[in-house]
C-alpha cells in the first residue's frame, strides 16, 4: 500500500489513459444505440464476449490476424442487427424496465450458450506483443495499439456523424423520434444501421481485447457494469461525456489498483459515480432529460 | 381488517401438513423436497420485498446489495463478534436500511427515475460486490464463507437450523407469509395511492400535496429491510454465503426478473415467479445432469445448458406475456367473468 508520486504512480496514470481509450470506445457503440433506438443494451457486453470467441476460432483455424479480426466485426455487427430485429423490436413500444430486462436475458442466454458450445476453461490468442520500457515504467504495446485504434475509429465515427448523409439521419433521429419518419426518414432502416454500427464497435472492442485479455464466458461481468457506469456518468447519449467519463473512471481504476488493491480500485470508482450523480443527475454532459 | 378468504384458510391448512404428506409419500427424498420447498418460500419473501417498491415504477437492481448486506452483516457479527443473529440481523437490516436512504434520498429528491435509476442502483450493487471481496481477509472474498457451526448446528441461540429440514420448512413458511402480511398492508395504505399517483405522474403528484420523496422512501426503506432479512435467513439457512450467490449484478437480476415472470402488480406474483424460477432451473438441472446423451456431447459445460433455457424463456416471457404468469391468469380470468356477467353500463 504505497501511493507517492514517484515513477510507478506516473506508470499508473499512463496506463490508466490507455485503459481509458477502450473503455471509451465500448461506451461509444452503447451511447450511440441509447442516443438513437433509446434502448439500453444491457448485454452490450457479452457481444464483445461473442466476438472475442469468434476471432479466437477464426485465429486458430489459420486465418491471418486482420482476416480473423475483421470476420469478429462483421459478427457482432450482424449480432447487433440480429438483436435488433429478434429482441428489440418487439418491445420498442414497452416500458423501459421491460426493454432493460428483456436485454438482461439475452446476457444470461449469451453467457450461458457461450459456457455450454465454447466450454468454461480460459482461451487465449497467444500473440505476445512484448512492451515498451521509458525509465523505470512498462507499457505493454497491445495497450498502446488498443488506445491508438480507438481513438482512431472514434474519430472516423464522429467524420461517419458529422459528413454522411446516413449520419446525418442518424443524429436528427436521435434528436427527435417523431419528426424524422414525417421528414421521410425511414426510423426502422435507421436503427438497424445503428445496431450494426454499435455492434461493430463491440466487434471493434473484442478485436482490441483479445491482445489483452484471456477469452471465458463471464468475461462480459467484468466490463459490462463498468461500461453503464461510464455512459450513465458521461450523460446517456452523449458521446463526447461517455469519453470524458471513461478517462475519469480508468484513472480511479488504475490509481486505486496501484495503491491499494484491484477491487478497491474498482470500488471507488463506483462510489465516486453515485456521488457524481447525487450532484448532476443527468450526467457530466447530458441534457435536461 | 385482513380479510381471510375461505380458499387461503385452507390453502395455509394444506402448507402447514406439506411436511408430514412428503414424509408420508416421499420418505425417502424428503430432504430433498423440504429443501426445494424452504428455497422457494425465502426467495418468495424477498421477491416480494422486492416488489413492494418496484410495483411503483422503482426499478431497483440494487437489492442484490441488501440482501449481501444482510448475510454477510449478521454471519460477520457472528464469527467476528461472537453477536448472535437475534441482534445481527436487526444490526443488519438497519445497516442496509441506512445505505438504502442514503442512496434514495438523492435520488428520490433529484427525480431519478427510469434507466437512470436503475443503473445507478445497479452501481451500488455492484460497490457491495466489490466491497465484500476487497475485504476477503473477513469475508473470504469470492470464495465465500460460513457461518461457525454452534454445536450440533440447531440452536436457538445462534439462529442455526440447517439440520432440521422440518424446523427450517416452518421457519420459511412463517418468512413467506410475513412478506404477504407487509405486502397487504402496504397495499391497504394510503401510501399506495399517494405512490401509484406518483409513478404516473410526478409533478401532478407533488401538486396536490403528496410528499413524493417521503412517500419513496418509506417503500425504500420497507423493500431495503425485506431484502436484508431474507438475505441473512438464506445465510443462516444455507450455512454458506458467496459474493454471488447472495449478493451482486446475478442475484438483483434473479430478483427481477422471478417478479416480473411471475407477476409485479398483484401479491401472489412474486411468490409464482419464486415457485417458476426455482422449480424450472431444479428440473432443467435435473433432467439434464441425468441426460447421458447430452453429457457426452457437451462436457461438464453441459450445466449451463439450463440457464440456457431459462434465459430464453425469460426472453419471451418479457416480450409476449409482460404481465406475468399470475397477472395474465388473472387478467383473462377477470375478462371471462366479465363477459358472462356482462353489464350493460361499464363504469369507467
Amino acid at each position: 500500500m504505497q501511493c507517492e508520486l514517484d515513477i510507478f504512480f506516473l506508470e499508473a496514470v499512463l496506463n490508466g489513459v490507455l485503459l481509458a481509450g477502450l473503455l471509451a470506445l465500448l461506451a461509444l457503440g452503447l451511447n450511440l444505440i441509447f442516443g438513437v433506438v433509446d434502448v439500453v443494451w444491457i448485454c452490450y457486453a457479452e457481444l464483445v464476449m461473442i466476438g472475442m470467441y469468434g476471432i479466437n476460432y477464426a485465429y486458430k483455424a489459420g486465418a491471418p490476424f486482420l482476416a480473423a479480426a475483421l470476420f469478429g466485426i462483421l459478427l457482432v455487427a450482424l449480432a447487433g442487427v440480429v438483436l435488433h430485429q429478434l429482441v428489440i423490436r418487439p418491445v420498442l413500444d414497452s416500458a423501459p424496465i421491460n426493454q432493460l430486462l428483456v436485454t438482461g436475458g439475452v446476457l444470461f442466454v449469451l453467457q450461458a450458450a457461450a459456457t455450454v458450445v465454447f466450454g468454461i476453461d480460459f482461451k487465449t490468442l497467444g500473440i505476445r506483443l512484448g512492451s515498451l520500457n521509458i525509465y523505470d515504467m512498462s507499457f505493454s504495446y497491445s495497450r498502446i495499439i488498443t488506445f491508438g485504434v480507438a481513438s482512431a475509429a472514434m474519430l472516423l465515427l464522429w467524420l461517419f456523424l458529422s459528413r454522411s448523409y446516413v449520419g446525418i439521419a442518424i443524429r436528427a433521429i436521435a434528436q427527435d423520434r417523431q419528426i424524422m419518419p414525417l421528414m421521410g426518414v425511414d426510423h426502422r432502416r435507421i436503427y438497424i444501421v445503428t445496431s450494426a454500427i454499435g455492434g461493430g464497435l463491440a466487434g471493434l472492442a473484442a478485436v482490441l481485447m483479445v491482445l489483452q485479455y484471456d477469452i471465458y464466458p463471464q468475461i462480459g461481468l467484468q466490463f459490462g457494469p463498468l461500461i453503464f457506469m461510464i455512459c450513465v456518468l458521461g450523460g446517456l447519449g452523449s458521446m463526447i461525456g461517455g469519453f470524458i467519463a471513461a478517462f475519469l473512471i480508468s484513472e480511479f481504476i488504475a490509481i486505486g489498483g496501484s495503491c491499494f488493491a484491484t477491487e478497491w480500485g474498482y470500488a471507488i470508482a463506483f462510489l465516486f459515480f453515485m456521488i457524481v450523480m447525487f450532484v448532476r443527475p443527468q450526467g457530466l454532459f447530458g441534457g435536461k432529460a | 381488517m385482513i380479510r381471510v378468504s375461505k380458499s387461503a384458510i385452507i390453502g395455509l391448512a394444506l402448507l402447514i401438513a406439506l411436511p408430514f404428506v412428503i414424509r408420508f409419500f416421499f420418505g425417502g427424498s424428503e430432504r430433498y423436497y423440504l429443501h426445494l420447498l424452504i428455497q422457494i418460500f425465502i426467495w418468495a419473501f424477498i421477491y416480494t420485498g422486492w416488489s413492494i417498491m418496484g410495483r411503483f415504477g422503482l426499478t431497483s437492481f440494487g437489492h442484490g446489495a441488501f440482501t449481501g448486506i444482510g448475510a454477510y452483516g449478521c454471519v460477520l457479527l457472528w464469527n467476528y463478534v461472537g453477536l448472535t443473529p437475534w441482534l445481527g440481523i436487526p444490526i443488519a437490516v438497519v445497516v442496509a436500511v441506512v445505505v438504502a436512504l442514503l442512496v434514495g434520498y438523492p435520488c428520490f429528491h433529484l427525480r431519478i427515475t427510469g434507466h437512470y435509476f436503475a443503473l445507478l442502483t445497479l452501481a451500488l450493487t455492484e460497490f457491495v460486490r466489490l466491497c465484500i471481496v476487497g475485504l476477503r481477509d473477513y469475508t473470504g472474498g469470492s470464495l465465500g464463507t460460513q457461518p461457525k457451526r454452534y454445536g450440533d448446528g440447531l440452536s436457538l441461540y445462534a439462529m442455526q437450523f440447517e439440520t432440521d429440514r422440518v424446523v427450517s420448512f416452518y421457519i420459511a413458511l412463517a418468512l413467506w407469509l410475513a412478506g404477504l402480511a407487509i405486502w397487504m398492508w402496504v397495499d391497504r395504505s394510503m401510501d399506495r395511492y399517494a405512490l401509484e399517483a406518483a409513478s404516473q405522474d410526478e409533478e401532478a403528484a407533488a401538486s396536490v400535496g403528496i410528499d413524493v420523496t417521503r412517500e419513496k422512501l418509506k417503500v425504500t426503506a420497507i423493500s431495503a429491510a425485506m431484502c436484508a432479512f431474507g438475505g441473512a435467513i438464506y445465510g443462516q439457512y444455507q450455512m454458506y454465503i458467496g459474493p454471488d450467490t447472495i449478493a451482486g449484478l446475478g442475484v438483483s437480476l434473479n430478483i427481477v426478473f422471478a417478479v416480473i415472470a411471475g407477476g409485479l402488480w398483484v401479491m401472489l406474483g412474486p411468490t409464482v415467479g419464486a415457485v417458476f424460477t426455482q422449480v424450472l432451473s431444479e428440473v432443467l438441472r435435473v433432467t439434464i445432469q441425468s441426460t447421458a446423451g447430452l453429457q457426452s456431447v457437451f462436457g461438464s459445460s453441459v450445466l449451463a445448458l439450463d440457464t440456457l433455457i431459462y434465459g430464453l424463456l425469460l426472453v419471451l416471457f418479457i416480450i409476449y406475456m409482460p404481465k406475468g404468469i399470475l397477472g395474465t391468469i388473472l387478467e383473462r380470468r377477470e375478462k371471462k367473468y366479465a363477459s358472462s356477467t356482462a353489464t350493460p353500463v361499464r363504469a369507467t
